[in-house]
């Protein structure tokens, strides 16, 4: 095993809400959390840097409010980054910034080379539309035009996260969540990314339907070596997904380590306190 | 195989503004396929040693010379994450007094998923998990159940089962036997046994100094107990 080009590579990616002012621009700047107290600027990401590898899942964990879903989304293109650069292997070999291509480009990558799955399943799928339609939607957009085959995808896919294969037609709103969380992970994969991105996707699931997801994400993973990045802020599922873990507060990165490392041997006051919360 | 040289390790516990030393000055050699037990009182910084080493503790100084023979002769305290997760799937086992149970895996699934990881095909996965199984006489009757309600030593020869599956070149025990009746025991000595006669080195904690006699090529002794004094 030797030297090794991340899938994802990124660098110094910021994101900021407001103009920013001379208080909290200054280097030693003294904002209360990431908020400025002058201008109101949120630093809701500052200066994330990290890369992926192929078949690694890498856990974010990180209170709420810390940046972890605000990265996410500016991972995938629903929010734009203020500065930073990101490089995708399966993107012109991993030589230009994605964040800084047109409309049309970034739309192209988030179809092919990455797949996103939502905390909120409203926001992956389209509620009104049948599971099978949500998932050809997407290879649809990625130039897919031929219906026979669109179809037999979807179904394999459905298949695969154990969707009955007759209610394949029915809308996703008919669905329980663990089921909408399920259509949205085929979703995902329609295009066989080699990135998945998950936000929280055990939030709010009951345990035995939040097993199921994640045994479910163990399998893809497992199956198809593909390469995601977990947001949780459920230490006990990243313990079981996450090889390596990151974790963040008011938008930067504090400690960074193997899983079982940063659970068991952290470093930082607030990591410490995260641990020592566990129930 | 692998060389600790002067390692040491404290753990900062901020909300206490305490420091506590673990580890001081720790050297220590082990051959390829040697044996190396630790032996010293509860507390004086055994499981650290073997924490250090997989890396799951993050030692302040120190190195910890490992030949790998994927990397050559790496430092394990400045290798990458990537590079540990590496190690610790193809090189370097971890055998704990407790089962990390996956939710809803059963005992089989468990043993063939590590080797699944390694990148080993399904049906032979499948057919060495089981015969892992058999070989720690773990009641065929359990093997598609869930570990969750195991007694103490089926958990513990499942985990046996589990790391000594992918055959590791450095497998390190962390008191493998703490829980066991006397017949797993044997079961446990003979699996040592035959591990060392294939080449794999060993690390390994007991409280039993019985059970070590005549496994152990060398013994470490924590002489030096660390007071659990506060350093700053």
């Amino acid at each position: 095993m030797m030297q090794e080009q991340p899938v994802l590579s990124i660098k110094n990616l910021s994101k900021q809400y407001g103009e920013g002012c001379a208080h909290c621009e200054a280097a030693d700047a003294q904002l209360e959390k990431n908020f400025c107290p002058h201008c109101k600027t949120v630093y809701a990401c500052r200066n994330i840097s990290f890369d992926v590898y192929r078949g690694e899942i890498l856990g974010i964990v990180g209170e709420s409010g810390s940046g972890k879903s605000t990265f996410m989304k500016s991972l995938y293109f629903d929010e734009e980054v203020t500065t930073g650069e990101g490089y995708l292997r399966d993107f012109e070999d991993g030589q230009t910034n994605i964040f800084t291509q047109s409309d049309q480009m970034k739309r192209y990558i988030r179809n092919t080379i990455l797949g996103m799955v939502y905390q909120n399943p409203m926001l992956g799928l389209k509620m009104d539309f049948s599971s099978m339609s949500n998932i050809a939607e997407k290879q649809i957009a990625a130039g897919n035009r031929h219906v026979r085959n669109m179809e037999a995808r979807s179904l394999s896919l459905l298949e695969h996260v154990n969707i009955p294969l007759h209610r394949s037609k029915e809308a996703p709103k008919n669905f329980s969540g663990g089921m909408q969380q399920r259509v949205q992970i085929a979703k995902a994969l329609s295009n066989n990314p080699p990135i998945l991105l998950l936000d929280e996707v055990t939030t709010g699931l009951d345990l035995s339907v939040q097993a199921d997801v994640l045994d479910l994400i163990k399998s893809i993973q497992r199956e198809f070596n593909i390469s995601m990045i977990v947001v949780s802020h459920d230490l006990a599922v990243i313990r079981m997904l996450a090889d390596r873990t990151i974790v963040m507060l008011n938008g930067e990165i504090i400690e960074h380590g193997l899983t079982d490392q940063v659970l068991e041997d952290p470093q930082h006051e607030y990591t410490q306190q995260l641990v020592y919360s566990l129930l | 195989m692998l060389t600790i040289e002067q390692l040491q390790k404290s753990f900062t516990i901020h909300h206490l503004q305490k420091t506590f030393p673990a580890l001081q000055n720790i050297s220590l050699h082990v051959a390829e396929g040697g044996f190396l037990g630790i032996v010293g009182k509860s507390g004086s910084g055994k499981s650290t040693i073997l924490k250090s080493i997989y890396r799951t503790y993050e030692p302040q100084e120190g190195r910890i010379l490992f030949e790998s023979k994927a990397f050559g002769t790496i430092d394990l305290l400045q290798a990458t994450p990537r590079q540990i997760v590496y190690l610790r799937k193809h090189e370097i086992g971890y055998v704990s007094q407790f089962l990390n149970v996956m939710p809803r895996t059963t005992a089989l699934e468990l043993v063939t998923q590590s080797l699944l990881d390694v990148g080993v095909a399904q049906e032979e996965a499948i057919s060495r998990a089981e015969q892992a199984l058999r070989h720690f006489d773990l009641d065929e009757k359990l093997w598609n159940s869930y570990p969750n309600n195991f007694s103490g030593g089926e958990k513990l020869r499942l985990n046996i089962a589990c790391a000594v599956v992918k055959e590791p070149r450095l497998l390190l025990l962390d008191e493998p036997t703490a829980s066991l009746d006397q017949a797993s025991k044997l079961k446990v000595r003979e699996s040592i046994e035959k591990l060392k006669a294939q080449g794999t080195t060993l690390i390994g904690i007991f409280h039993d100094l019985e059970f070590m006699e005549g496994l152990c090529d060398d013994v470490f002794t924590m002489t030096k107990y660390v007071e659990k004094e506060v350093l700053a």
